[in-house]
């Protein structure tokens, strides 16, 4: 057996290991003792963040415990005080050679052709420990060459060796159990059921943990050998949860994202958006040099030309001035763009969310918790805001795991069923409207009368799991579109008058959203999430002399001709923004679009300057997720062309206006936040590098979160449906729309309703509604979805078909529509 | 004894003079009826049962000696004091018999309804729980009838449901059924498919029924005829019981004897007393051989028992001197196989059985118990090279480490190995294809080498035995499994 080092310290419990005493921990599992202890034990099942099965016998050891040696799966066994281990012995010698014989009796050897050869744990095994020559002689087990099991994902049967690991990982961590075993004997195989694909969000997972090529990816698929790959450890930023990744690439292109095991964050898991991904790197839409508009064109220039021009454009009254964007940015980035905006040209309109989130001040002021504290046995999680399955799905499976494994209270007060409703012991739910009133009942202790759709026994009991002696945690974010964040906002007053000592975590869309909030690239705060009067007027040039506007005003500014320059810093708002009827006025106002962007979308095509910028995995930098932990974003590849990262770009253009930014290379910048934000002072970017958990950011504030009183309850409107609208992981997103294999995952915009209301409305056999609001009509199509609440619509926004944000307006509190079916005469509203 | 209605045996059961336990109503046309069971004693033990305290009933099984009758032999006392005091907790009757040659199982079900019935709400009382589920197997369609109708007969009668016989005690017995597999025979994979899962069993430890069984919940898995054993024990006391049979496995057991006898089908009989001789050639028991045929071998316990001789022929029918002879009294199921039989093609055949039933879950049966077959196929085929024997040994050691239980040969001064066997694998399926494998080889190698040589002459030349041999593979195209034929390689 090889040798590996031991890893950590070990106390305990006494066992002996081939002859030497050592000790394990409480309930260690004997193949993890084993391994501390320097003994590599070979396995193919087990897999440390999943339940032990001892299916493949290849852990089989000698094992005394006191009845004399008898062989067993050292994955299912918890080692026992004074427990003899044989490890090399001649019976476990025997019994593990028998194993890999049967498990390569039927393996077709078409490594040659194998994604997997070169990093298969079977190859390795049979190389380390196999017999050489095989005994088998009889034909193999045939089966049709790979399957698609999903878009992403391919089956060659012939090549599993059923070790379950897929399979567990479907129902057991992902919780779609949409691929099983079936036939039996020889001839079990894992499948899905007919018709039902693996649309798992998180199906590559399946990829990464199969120990042998009978999961392949489509995207890698015959893309490159894995001893050619280079490698290096970064972090996903597809979502806000921050999980590790190391990112692999070949000639210069990369070509595959696998997930690190990081305790704090992901668990080795990731989303298949944060795997694949990079893929719109490697995209042919790539921008690649500056462009200039001309004669109505966009057409290639050089960096200087574009410079000067975007110069010339913001060397203006910085209140004409205005930036949108900047999530998905470096937290480096993200510093170098306030400071260009805010202190070089002055200004303060500037917001890296997109009027689909919650004011940033509560962002920045709840006293946060980690996803470990907020997920530790026993405690009590509130979801307050989207599924966070569709919005950050790796924290959806930290959730999920706590609720079903260690016993954690999932309370959700949210506008439609989630994911995670059927793990939850109480559900509230709030009619789009209604959640503050309800926060603000539960504060007060009114707890006799119903509030909205809430009834009063929910009341009370929430009442009395939230007053308990249990932590509390609070996952927020802004549950749906079309209603106010105000109701958000004044859910959020009530729940921190509520449980004063509960902890917080933001649920916000936009990958490096939290680094942007951090470093100021949003209206009133300075980096470190200080208020613009805060202490960084004497290491600035200047900062902005005025509160600047949310995007929401910035655009409505702009319709009405008061903002000259827009800069859009990775932004959509013609696609993102909720309120696309004026995003649409202000892009027709505006008199200079600078978009800094790796590709064009729908607004950055409009734009009059377009600045290249690297992407993912193409710059060096810092990701701060939604705990506030720092974690590295690395650079693997160079940017295509003449792209740059978002940083010197901010540099070079600051040159080009007058005043330096003062720094040259990312170690200058770095030390320069370090010496502008205090909380920066002692992070330590060497040792983010290394660390699996990286530290977290916790800036202490200079002033105090203020709540108002909650406002009124919108009127009941007997006919209304109150419309829900919140995004689903697979949009038309950028990003997405960019990775081949990702792009045509989003599904078609579907109005759902409760299957009650289908009945109610006389819908059961049509196949459209209309839905009225104002003095507009729209014929959509319709499904029966049981997260859906009665009076209630949901439709996902973002996606092909429909675009929900018709029926969306910024000035509404929430929006009703009246459903019916195409004949009855619109008589109201 | 009564005998007037006797039934006749093509329903698997001929009646014997000797002591009757459990197919006491057998010979009844209607014993099946909740009428004839109240007309014979039925539910008095239940009756009895419900004025005593439960500890006593359970004291009362535990001093019997009940040994499990599902094929390990455990007394089900002792089982039942294994429950840690967590509730709820359940008690599951495995009615899923489908071991190769069993079935006595199917018999107590579809004559004796009730008395199975009366025995599951009797331990049920003794265990302290409100839940039974009786699990029989799917393919016994009569049998799932006659439980359903008894139980709507039970129910309405009292003996089972809410306060049965007018007492506070609750008790529900739940009837399911499987979906065909053999392995869900055995305990764990029993309750995984009671929960809804596919039928795998469960590895032990650290998943032992009785502390983490049906919803991780202590659960005792019984098998029918222990179940049925219970009223006679509590009506008769179980000193009655105990003068049956020998002291280590008193009262009587039910063998369904198959095979080469002039008279198969199912007898009750006394426990260590009956020896296979007088089975076999009694004549209130099977009435000796087929034609007057010389015995050649016999499986003494079900397909996964390793086969007996007829040297092993005066081995009393109980469970420790089986195994101290080197095989199992498993579940009673016999079958007797005359001179007239291929021992290849019987081992073949049993093998087949277990490859076709292994539930796919650890590899050593997956992949051992089909090669296995593979190999038995190819050497029946005449297709074998003389390696393959030695292979199929080594495979089985592979599945089933150290030395596999086995019949003593005196002929040729071979011992006894006793039962059980050593495995790799999860559950005992896998070690129980090495069974016939390790018999017949050990007693019929002159008939596995006759079959390497008696090739049709139009087959190439085998290879002398110890050269290298190299497989050529044979495909269809289609992915059949087609045979493989060696080729010599000329260097």
């Amino acid at each position: 057996m090889t040798s590996v080092e031991p890893t950590e310290a070990v106390t305990g419990i006494p066992f002996v290991l081939n002859g030497t005493a050592v000790e394990a921990n409480e309930g260690e599992l004997l193949i993890e003792a084993c391994e501390r202890n320097g003994v590599h034990i070979p396995r193919f099942c087990y897999h440390n963040r999943m339940k032990p099965v001892g299916m493949c016998r290849m852990c089989l050891v000698e094992v005394d415990g006191g009845r004399g040696p008898a062989l067993q799966p050292s994955c299912m066994l918890p080692v026992t005080p004074d427990m003899k281990v044989e490890t090399e012995s001649e019976p476990t010698k025997k019994a593990q050679d028998g194993v890999l014989e049967f498990l390569l009796a039927n393996h077709p050897l078409d490594c040659p052709v194998c994604d997997k050869g070169g990093e298969c744990p079977l190859q390795d095994n049979a190389y380390a420990f196999g017999a050489g020559e095989t005994r088998f002689v009889e034909e193999k087990r045939h089966y049709e060459k790979p399957i698609p099991i999903s878009d992403l994902v391919q089956l060659d049967r012939e090549r599993c060796i059923l070790c379950d690991r897929c399979t567990r990982f479907a129902s057991e961590v992902a919780d779609d159990p949409l691929i099983h075993f079936i036939d039996r004997g020889s001839q079990t195989q894992v499948n899905t059921f007919p018709d039902h694909p693996f649309s798992s969000y998180f199906s590559g997972n399946t990829v990464q943990i199969c120990p042998v090529g009978a999961l392949t990816a489509t995207p890698y698929r015959f893309k490159a050998r894995p001893w050619d790959l280079d490698a290096i450890e970064s972090t996903a930023a597809a979502d806000t949860s921050g999980a590790r990744v190391v990112l692999q690439a070949s000639q210069n292109e990369l070509v595959r994202t696998l997930g690190v095991d990081s305790e704090a964050v992901n668990w080795s898991w990731l989303s298949d958006k944060d795997r694949f991904y990079y893929e719109a790197t490697n995209s042919p839409d790539r921008v690649t040099e500056p462009l200039i508009r001309d004669g109505g064109e966009l057409k290639p220039t050089r960096w200087g030309n574009a410079m000067r021009a975007a110069a010339r454009a913001l060397r203006i009254d910085p209140e004409r001035v205005a930036a949108i964007g900047g999530a998905r940015l470096t937290l480096e980035s993200q510093y170098a763009w306030a400071k260009l905006l805010k202190g070089v040209l002055g200004t303060d309109h500037v917001d890296a969310q997109l009027g689909d989130s919650l004011p940033a001040a509560l962002t920045l002021g709840l006293p946060r918790t980690t996803i470990a504290e907020a997920c530790a046995p026993g405690q009590i999680i509130v979801l307050m805001g989207p599924d966070p399955k569709e919005v950050a799905p790796t924290l959806y499976i930290r959730l999920r795991h706590a609720v079903v494994e260690d016993g954690a209270t999932l309370i959700e007060i949210t506008p439609r069923a989630t994911s995670l409703s059927k793990y939850a012991t109480l559900r509230l739910q709030t009619a789009p409207g209604t959640v503050g009133q309800v926060l603000s009942a539960l504060a007060d202790g009114q707890l006799d009368t119903n509030v909205g759709t809430v009834q009063a026994p929910e009341l009370e009991r929430a009442h009395q799991l939230l007053t308990g002696d249990r932590q509390v945690s609070v996952v927020f974010g802004r549950a749906n579109l079309a209603e106010s964040a105000r109701y958000s906002a004044d859910a959020l007053g009530g729940m921190r008058r509520l449980v004063p000592n509960a902890g917080y975590l933001p649920l916000l869309r936009r990958s490096n959203i939290h680094g942007a909030l951090e470093m100021g690239l949003t209206p009133g705060f300075l980096p470190g999430g200080a208020r613009n009067r805060g202490g960084l007027v004497d290491k600035w040039p200047s900062t902005p002399e005025f509160e600047g506007h949310d995007t929401d005003a910035i655009l409505k500014a702009a319709a009405q001709g008061e903002i000259d320059t827009l800069v859009l810093l990775g932004a959509d708002p013609l696609g993102d923004f909720p309120d696309s009827t004026l995003a649409e006025a202000a892009f027709a106002n505006i008199k200079t679009l600078i978009a800094v962007d790796g590709l064009l979308n729908t607004s950055s095509a409009r734009a009059t300057i377009v600045l290249p910028a690297a992407l993912f995995g193409e710059e060096d930098g810092t990701f701060c997720n939604l705990e506030g932990r720092l974690s590295p974003i690395r650079a693997k590849v160079t940017p295509p062309g003449l792209a740059r990262p978002d940083w010197v770009i901010a540099a070079d253009l600051s040159h080009a206006i007058g005043p330096e930014l003062g720094y040259t290379t990312l170690e200058e910048l770095r030390s320069q936040m370090r010496a502008t934000v205090p909380a920066l002072d002692d992070v330590d970017w060497d040792e983010i590098d290394g660390a699996d958990d990286g530290p977290l950011f916790r800036p202490e504030r200079n002033w105090e979160l203020e709540f108002g009183d909650p406002a009124q309850m919108p009127p009941t409107s007997s006919y209304g449906y109150r419309l829900v609208v919140d995004h689903k992981l697979w949009d038309l997103g950028t990003m997405s729309q960019h990775s081949a294999s990702l792009a045509n995952l989003a599904g078609p915009a579907v109005l759902r309703l409760s299957p009650n209301d289908i009945q109610l409305l006389d819908l059961a056999d049509r196949q459209q509604v209309t839905v009225d609001l104002g003095e507009e009509s729209w014929e959509l199509p319709f499904v029966a979805d049981p997260q859906v609440a009665p009076r209630t619509a949901w439709i996902p926004a973002r996606l092909p078909g429909f675009d929900v944000r018709e029926l969306l307006s910024a000035g509404r509190s929430i929006t009703n529509l009246r459903l019916r079916t195409g004949e009855v005469p619109a008589d109201v509203e | 004894m009564a005998t007037n209605d006797y039934v006749p045996h093509a329903a698997g059961y001929v009646d014997n003079t000797g002591p009757k336990i459990v197919t006491s109503r057998f010979h009844h046309r209607d014993s099946y009826t909740l009428e004839r069971y109240e007309a014979t004693n039925g539910y008095a033990a239940l009756r009895a049962v419900l004025q005593m305290q439960p500890t006593a009933v359970h004291e009362t099984i535990k001093e019997a000696v009940l040994l499990g009758r599902g094929g390990a032999g455990f007394p089900a006392g002792v089982k039942w004091g294994f429950m840690p005091p967590v509730w709820p907790r359940y008690l599951v009757v495995n009615g899923d018999e489908s071991e190769p040659g069993t079935y006595k199982d199917r018999l107590l079900m579809e004559r004796d309804p009730h008395q199975l019935i009366e025995g599951c709400i009797i331990t049920c009382f003794a265990l302290g729980l409100n839940t039974c589920f009786l699990y029989v197997r799917g393919e016994m369609a009569e049998a799932q009838e006659r439980i359903a109708e008894a139980l709507n007969d039970a129910y309405a009668s009292g003996y089972v449901g809410k306060n049965i016989c007018g007492t506070d005690v609750s008790i529900d017995v739940v009837l399911t059924w499987g979906a065909g597999a053999y392995i869900v025979g055995e305990e764990t994979a029993l309750i995984e498919s009671l929960e809804g899962n596919r039928g795998m069993p469960r590895l032990k430890p650290p998943f032992f029924p009785a502390a983490k069984g049906l919803y991780m919940k202590p659960t005792i898995v019984n098998n029918v005829e222990t179940l049925a054993n219970i009223p006679w024990i509590i009506l008769n006391g179980p000193n009655a019981y105990k003068e049956f049979g020998s002291e280590k496995s008193p009262g009587t057991r039910m063998v369904a004897v198959s095979g080469h006898v002039n008279r198969p089908g199912v007898y009750e009989i006394e426990q260590g007393v009956v020896t296979y001789r007088d089975l076999f050639y009694g004549d209130n028991f099977c009435q000796g051989m087929r034609d007057g045929n010389e015995l050649k071998m016999f499986i003494p316990g079900g397909g996964s028992s390793p086969w007996f001789f007829e040297e092993q022929l005066d081995v009393p029918i109980e469970g420790s001197l089986i195994s101290a002879a080197g095989s199992m009294a498993g579940s009673g199921a016999i079958v007797v196989m005359d001179e007239t039989t291929d021992a290849v093609k019987a081992c073949l055949r049993v093998v087949r059985f277990f490859a076709r039933e292994s539930c796919g879950k650890c590899t050593p049966c997956r992949e051992g118990t089909t090669w296995e077959e593979k190999i038995l196929q190819r050497i029946y085929n005449g297709h074998g090279r003389p390696s393959d024997i030695d292979l199929l040994l080594d495979i089985g050691s592979q599945i089933s480490p150290g030395e596999y239980p086995v019949a003593a040969w005196a002929e040729k001064g071979l011992t006894a190995v006793p039962f059980p066997p050593k495995q790799t694998t999860i559950c005992p399926l896998g070690p129980s294809s090495v069974a016939p494998i390790t018999s017949a080889i050990r007693r019929f190698r002159h008939e596995f080498e006759a079959k390497m040589t008696a090739r049709p002459a139009d087959e190439p030349e085998l290879r002398p035995a110890g050269e290298t041999w190299v497989a050529v593979e044979i495909a269809d195209g289609a992915g059949n499994t087609s045979d493989v034929e060696a080729a010599e390689v000329h260097s």
